[in-house]
């Protein structure tokens, strides 16, 4: 798919999300609208994924280390084929296997539990090394927060996949400058990244990561070290009133505001 | 029923997880071993020297170590995760929740030097929780082999069983309790001793101390039943009904806190199917002082006479 249309793709995306998001009633609208670019470069670019194997031995790995944004992941996968498209509606009802975090043993493209930060990158590590092992050819990329980077695991992954010589393997940090409650800057202030990624021996690359081009150049990227993807992004992104504003973590919008947004996204896709 | 043979020769059960992973990697190229810098303490020379490529030791990072051996296993490698029991699980209980229960990753957790075997080493190093802290997880099946034979039979079972589990291994010498041959079955306690005054289950380091216990109380002319329950988890609750309605009482005996491991697992089952007395043996609730891991359970009430003693009092409340 070309970036057009792969633009195309991710504001789709990011429209069936907003309305996920609103019909359930809650959702990480904000985080989500900051990686659906990232998502959908990889599920309808970058990925070697059969959506009727699953579990395909030689399929990439896609871990979603910010488990907290699955509705994005949840649409993505629909819209690959993974899932039915109108199960989408189900998302967090009873008994729906769409929950707030994604689950593996449910839903089928979804390799690893998620939703406690920090662990995306150790699991995707353990996969990259394990491909080395086999001598499989399959590529392992994880998706973390920025805020996510927080948590001492990621650095103790970070370590060992330096150590492991892992050049299959691809960190790609959602860099919206926001946590849940507050700014990253005022909180335990990561940036800049790429310095200290470097420190580790990664090789790192800084893009707008709301930007197709860019996005899906970098996830193209190989070398010879681990590779980390500083993808600078908008929290809220294509939403006006929601970009780079903290409280939309989480929240929910008002019918007006649903309306709103439904009428930005919509006419981005005239 | 086995009659136990109380060979006066103690064993390490490391060394009989080491021989047997090491035999099973031989045929099994997917298995591999992940530690953090822990190859001396896990015994892990001989397959280092042997499988070098398929030893991945993280270094002193255990977080990572569980969530790698997850990764490990979604991509078709059989990890045997070795470390010291209180910071594999207590490190990094939740990425053992997440990664490793909950996806229901085939990974295999090997909590080594569990109990109090550092014991002079003070509680930051004494795994008395461990059993608390797994036996909680779905999925998960926690494991502590009595003796040398029943950790290589574990071992063994654990690598064709296809889930994760966690299997808690001491370094305390042990003799060896139950026949050659013996084969592991999930959520069996194996019966050591018949008898119908009283039932004293243990597992682990503990197994051979109440059999001991057994004996002394058949000089006071007691007839005490005696049960390994290796699997706290699924845990044997047909064995442990027939052992409250048959016998009446029973004590148990661990390497753990009272609170939440076998005993507790125990009077779980009894109190909700055949409710009588029971005596949790064990350590109370405290920091354990300094001393070695054998010391430290005769410090706590768990030298045979003292299990006997206790068992005999419980006798009277029946």
């Amino acid at each position: 798919m070309n970036t057009t249309e792969l633009e195309r793709v991710a504001r789709e995306i990011r429209l069936r999300d907003l309305q996920a998001v609103f019909e359930a009633g809650a959702g990480h609208i904000g985080g989500e609208m900051s990686v659906i670019d990232i998502l959908t470069a990889l599920y309808f670019r970058v990925l070697n994924v059969w959506p009727d194997q699953p579990k395909h031995p030689d399929r990439d790995r896609f871990v979603l280390s910010k488990g907290h944004t699955a509705c994005a992941l949840y649409v993505t996968l629909a819209k690959r084929g993974f899932i039915p498209e109108e199960e989408i509606s189900t998302f967090l009802q009873p008994h729906s296997r769409l929950n707030g975090h994604p689950n593996c043993n449910k839903v089928p493209g979804v390799e690893t539990n998620t939703g406690p930060l920090g662990h995306g990158l150790p699991v995707a590590i353990g996969m990259a090394k394990a491909a080395k092992l086999s001598g499989a050819k399959y590529h392992t990329y994880v998706v973390t927060g920025d805020g996510e980077m927080q948590e001492g695991s990621n650095w103790e992954a970070i370590m060992a996949a330096a150590q492991f010589k892992l050049d299959n393997l691809t960190l790609v940090i959602d860099h919206n400058r926001f946590q849940q409650g507050a700014a990253l800057a005022e909180t335990n202030d990561l940036a800049p990244l790429r310095p200290k990624l470097e420190a580790f021996d990664w090789q790192v690359t800084e893009i707008n990561g709301n930007n197709m081009s860019e996005v899906v150049s970098a996830l193209e990227h190989r070398g010879s070290r681990p590779h980390c993807i500083v993808a600078h992004t908008n929290k809220g992104h294509g939403i006006s009133f929601m970009q780079d504003r903290v409280d939309w973590h989480h929240k929910v919008p008002s019918k007006e505001q649903y309306e709103i947004a439904l009428a930005e996204l919509s006419e981005a896709l005239q | 029923m086995n009659a136990p043979i109380n060979a006066p020769k103690l064993y390490d059960c490391r060394d009989a997880f080491a021989t047997t992973l090491e035999r099973l990697a031989a045929e099994n190229e997917t298995i591999v071993a992940v530690c953090n810098d822990s190859v001396g303490s896990s015994k892990l020379g001989g397959f280092k020297a042997k499988f070098g490529e398929r030893l991945v030791n993280v270094g002193i990072a255990e977080q990572n170590m569980v969530g790698v051996a997850a990764g490990l296993a979604n991509g078709g490698r059989l990890p045997f995760v070795c470390a010291a029991a209180p910071f594999l699980t207590g490190r990094s209980l939740e990425q053992i929740k997440a990664d490793i229960s909950y996806s229901n990753a085939n990974v295999k957790l090997v909590g080594i030097s569990s109990g109090m075997a550092y014991g002079e080493l003070g509680p930051t190093h004494h795994s008395i929780e461990d059993f608390a802290w797994t036996r909680v997880l779905p999925n998960l099946p926690v494991i502590a082999p009595c003796d040398r034979i029943e950790t290589a039979a574990a071992v063994e079972w654990a690598a064709a069983y296809n889930g994760p589990c966690f299997l808690r291994l001491s370094r305390v010498g042990v003799p060896d309790l139950l026949p050659e041959g013996h084969k592991f079955e999930l959520g069996k306690a194996n019966l050591l001793r018949q008898g119908s005054d009283v039932t004293l289950i243990a597992n682990g380091t503990l197994t051979h101390r109440i059999l001991k216990a057994a004996e002394i109380l058949a000089e006071r002319g007691i007839n005490a039943r005696v049960l390994n329950l290796a699997t706290v988890r699924p845990i044997d609750e047909d064995a442990i009904i027939a052992a409250a309605k048959e016998t009446g009482a029973i004590v148990t005996a661990e390497e753990h806190s009272i609170f939440g491991g076998l005993g507790s697992a125990v009077a779980e089952v009894v109190v909700d199917n055949a409710p009588v007395p029971m005596k949790r043996l064990g350590v109370p609730g405290v920091y354990a002082p300094t001393g070695s891991a054998e010391f430290l359970l005769d410090e706590f009430g768990m030298a045979p006479s003292a299990i006997a003693d206790a068992a005999q009092s419980l006798i009277r409340r029946k």
